[in-house]
């Protein structure tokens, strides 16, 4: 069958409703409209109220709201209706939802998700394009986890659910319109798997939601470009984070570039660029580099494609990997400006 | 400016009776939903607005609705991102303007765009954000008003801090922040009440309670009696009234106003109307709400009230009325030529404003841009 993302995230929590009655579901405008992006459409009436509401517009009282329900015997799924948008709720993350289990020696785990729309690329004014993954990632205690595929998004909305740990689930906007052939329900690999989306021997690109459409999609332009064979692994979950595929591949390829939407300082590409320099020294004919979004704020829609990650960058960036022992002029004059 | 040491922080003194911050039982009207005289002197405290400021109320109702639909019909033509109308708020919007002086400051939300256009701001400017061009297209400093916000009731704080900094520097600046019904359940609505009452500091809030927050109604949003009821609590005075009644809505923002620079403290204002069009041009409002309730709320519409009261006291012709709407013509067809190219942007300004000075990173960046840029050209 074809189906998009949303769709597919949308039957994901239709079916955890229907299993388990203790699945909750709420948020703003999860309701009658169905989520501003119909991820929720038609739950609350199939389900009715008590399993999926609306709630008042508060994000810090929607995720607190789910840390009681959490610790009283439910499993909420609580829909945060745009990246920035849930910072309000971002006390509540850091400081309750990562750290119930640890703070209690295991008494208390919280058995919620949380899911963020985010990233950008769908002409958005500010506030609805940001990429907002390492705050989370930075906070131990809590899973991240960004499906790129369609059957993905129903595989790991369905584990995020059924997970004993609190799961932020992003979910790249510009990807719910993205079609595939899949039939539901399905189930691919585990949390901390990440997932060889293309063979190639010549180098690794590692990216993750919005960017591993770009990344397959540079792979092909690759062999024409230069016959350069590119391996696409997508990471899928950012924690747990899958060290070991992740190694496999670059020991094979000898280059890696890291694709991610987020600007590039201190980010997560910046951590799983020096993990692979730890893990592949050896292995390595040039130092891991990275195509992000620049260091400035998500820019308006009429720049945001100066500043998305896409294609071309992604190229001239492989043709950097040092394959005539010349390192890249750029990091040469690095600093110096 | 007066310097710490001169400065006496202002205390906050609770009020012997608490019930003189409850708002009336029942919204302030003048006007009945016709536009003829409300019945009773549910008032109390409000004066009329002198017909003068009244015209021109009416005149730029008129000119900004018109500016609201042309603002709708480009995002049909694809030429703004995106447009939450306010049509139907038109005296909300103008009353928040024509309640400030030049020197008093706006914070107004995205959906606030008519107000920044009748305070005078170029229609451009004021649509740079919704037009996906630039985040704000006109000088908050030159034209006292805030960026329009969009992360909700967030610009609150921002208003009590600039109200409290200008008590500090002897200016009688008001503060006026909008917050929309849905505004009001966020933390940080809550957060800036209660400083702005411990502040003493001169802000109006102004909820502009339009029945949804995108799909969700008022009676999920507060069990509260009214919005105007959550003032009580921190110490704000709070007033309803009719949003749809141009003649009160103006009546009670001026008082809260001219209150607040005073030094009567901070004043929650909830004005009750109605959103007639869908949250912006993306959204399906049939999902929500049926087509009597928008039609219903239409018939009170208040333009056609506040034109009828006007005429009523002869203080109207059908030539003032010809020429309201001839000057709306000319804004929208202004705003229509002005906004018929696609936007451009200048691709070195990602980095221009990120930090006062760029930093070596940024300038690097930038340079690695303009690299990029004419590789793709010269291929
Ligand atoms: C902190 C935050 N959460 C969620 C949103 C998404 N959002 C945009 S408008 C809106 C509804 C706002 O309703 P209300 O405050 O009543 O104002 P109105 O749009 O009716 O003017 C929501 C939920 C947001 N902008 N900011």
């Amino acid at each position: 069958m074809t189906l998009t993302m949303g769709k597919a995230l949308n039957a994901a929590l239709r079916d955890a409703l229907r299993e388990d009655d203790s699945v909750v579901v709420f948020g703003e405008d999860v309701g009658a409209l169905g989520g501003v992006f119909r991820v929720t459409d038609g739950l609350t009436a199939e389900f009715g109220e008590q399993r999926c509401f609306d709630t008042p517009l508060a994000e810090s009282g929607i995720v607190g709201l789910a840390i009681g329900m959490a610790m009283n015997g439910f499993r909420p799924v609580v829909e945060m209706q745009f990246d920035a948008f849930a910072y309000p709720a971002f006390e509540q993350l850091a400081s309750h939802v990562a750290k119930m289990r640890n703070r209690t020696r295991g008494a208390v785990g919280l058995p919620m998700v949380i899911r963020v729309p985010y990233a950008g690329g769908i002409g958005g004014v500010e506030h609805h394009s940001d990429s907002s993954e390492a705050y989370y990632v930075q906070t131990p205690g809590l899973k991240v986890v960004t499906p790129a595929t369609v059957a993905d998004a129903y595989s790991l909305l369905r584990e995020a659910i059924a997970d004993p740990d609190p799961v932020v689930f992003m979910e790249a906007k510009k990807l719910y319109w993205s079609k595939d052939e899949t039939a539901l329900p399905v189930r691919t690999a585990p949390f901390g798997t990440a997932e060889v989306r293309r063979e190639g021997a010549d180098a690794t690109l590692l990216a993750y939601g919005p960017t591993v459409p770009v990344a397959l999609e540079a792979a092909a332009a690759a062999v024409d470009d230069g016959g350069r064979e590119l391996e696409v692994v997508d990471l899928r979950t950012l924690v747990p984070f899958d060290d070991d595929t992740v190694a496999a591949s670059v020991r094979k390829t000898g280059r890696c570039v890291v694709v991610a939407e987020a600007a590039g300082f201190a980010s997560v590409s910046a951590e799983i660029a020096a993990r692979v320099q730890e893990r592949c020294f050896h292995s390595l004919w040039a130092p891991v580099l990275r195509v992000t979004g620049w260091d400035i704020p998500y820019p308006p829609p009429v720049l945001e494609r100066y500043h998305l990650p896409g294609v071309d960058r992604v190229l001239d960036t492989v043709d950097r990997l040092q394959w005539d022992d010349a390192p890249d002029p750029r990091f040469l004059t690095a600093g110096s400006a | 400016m007066t310097t710490q040491a001169e400065h006496r922080m202002p205390t906050a003194v609770p009020p012997d009776d608490p019930t003189a911050l409850l708002p009336a039982s029942e919204p302030i009207r003048f006007l009945n939903d016709d536009g003829g005289a409300a019945p009773g002197d549910a008032h109390g405290r409000y004066q009329r607005p002198p017909t003068e400021l009244l015209r021109r109320a009416y005149r730029a109702m008129v000119v900004g609705r018109r500016f609201d639909a042309q603002a709708t019909a480009l995002t049909k033509q694809g030429r703004l991102a995106v447009y939450p109308s306010s049509r139907g708020q038109e005296a909300c919007e103008i009353g928040a303007v024509l309640a400030l002086r030049d020197t008093d400051w706006l914070f107004p939300t995205y959906r606030d765009t008519m107000a920044l256009v009748s305070r005078g701001i170029d229609p451009v400017e004021a649509l740079t954000l919704l037009r996906g061009s630039w985040h704000c297209g006109y000088d908050p400093i030159a034209t006292r008003t805030a960026p329009q916000c969009t992360p909700l009731a967030t610009h609150a704080p921002h208003a009590v801090g600039l109200a409290y900094a200008a008590t500090r520097r002897g200016e009688d600046t008001v503060a006026l922040a909008v917050v929309g019904d849905g505004g009001t359940s966020e933390g940080d609505f809550h957060e800036a009440m209660n400083f702005a009452a411990v502040f003493h500091a001169p802000v109006v809030f102004l909820v502009q309670n339009n029945g949804f927050a995108i799909s969700v109604p008022l009676s999920r949003q507060t069990a509260a009696p009214s919005l105007a009821h959550k003032g009580v609590g921190y110490g704000v005075r709070g007033e309803r009234v009719d949003g749809n009644d141009p003649v009160a809505v103006m009546a009670v923002l001026i008082d809260a106003v001219e209150s607040a620079r005073a030094g009567g403290g901070p004043v929650l204002v909830e004005a009750h109307t109605y959103r007639v069009e869908p949250h912006t041009n993306a959204d399906d409002d049939a999902r929500y709400r049926g087509h009597d309730e928008v039609e219903a709320w239409k018939r009170r519409d208040p333009i056609a009230r506040l034109e009828a009261h006007l005429r009523a006291g002869g203080d109207l012709t059908d030539d003032d009325v010809t020429a309201a709407r001839e000057a709306g013509e000319a804004f929208a067809a202004d705003v229509r030529t002005r906004l018929a190219a696609e936007p451009t942007g200048d691709p070195a300004d990602l980095f221009a404003h990120v930090y006062a000075e760029p930093t070596p990173q940024l300038r690097e960046q930038a340079r690695w841009l303009a690299e990029e840029l004419d590789a793709g050209e010269a291929r």
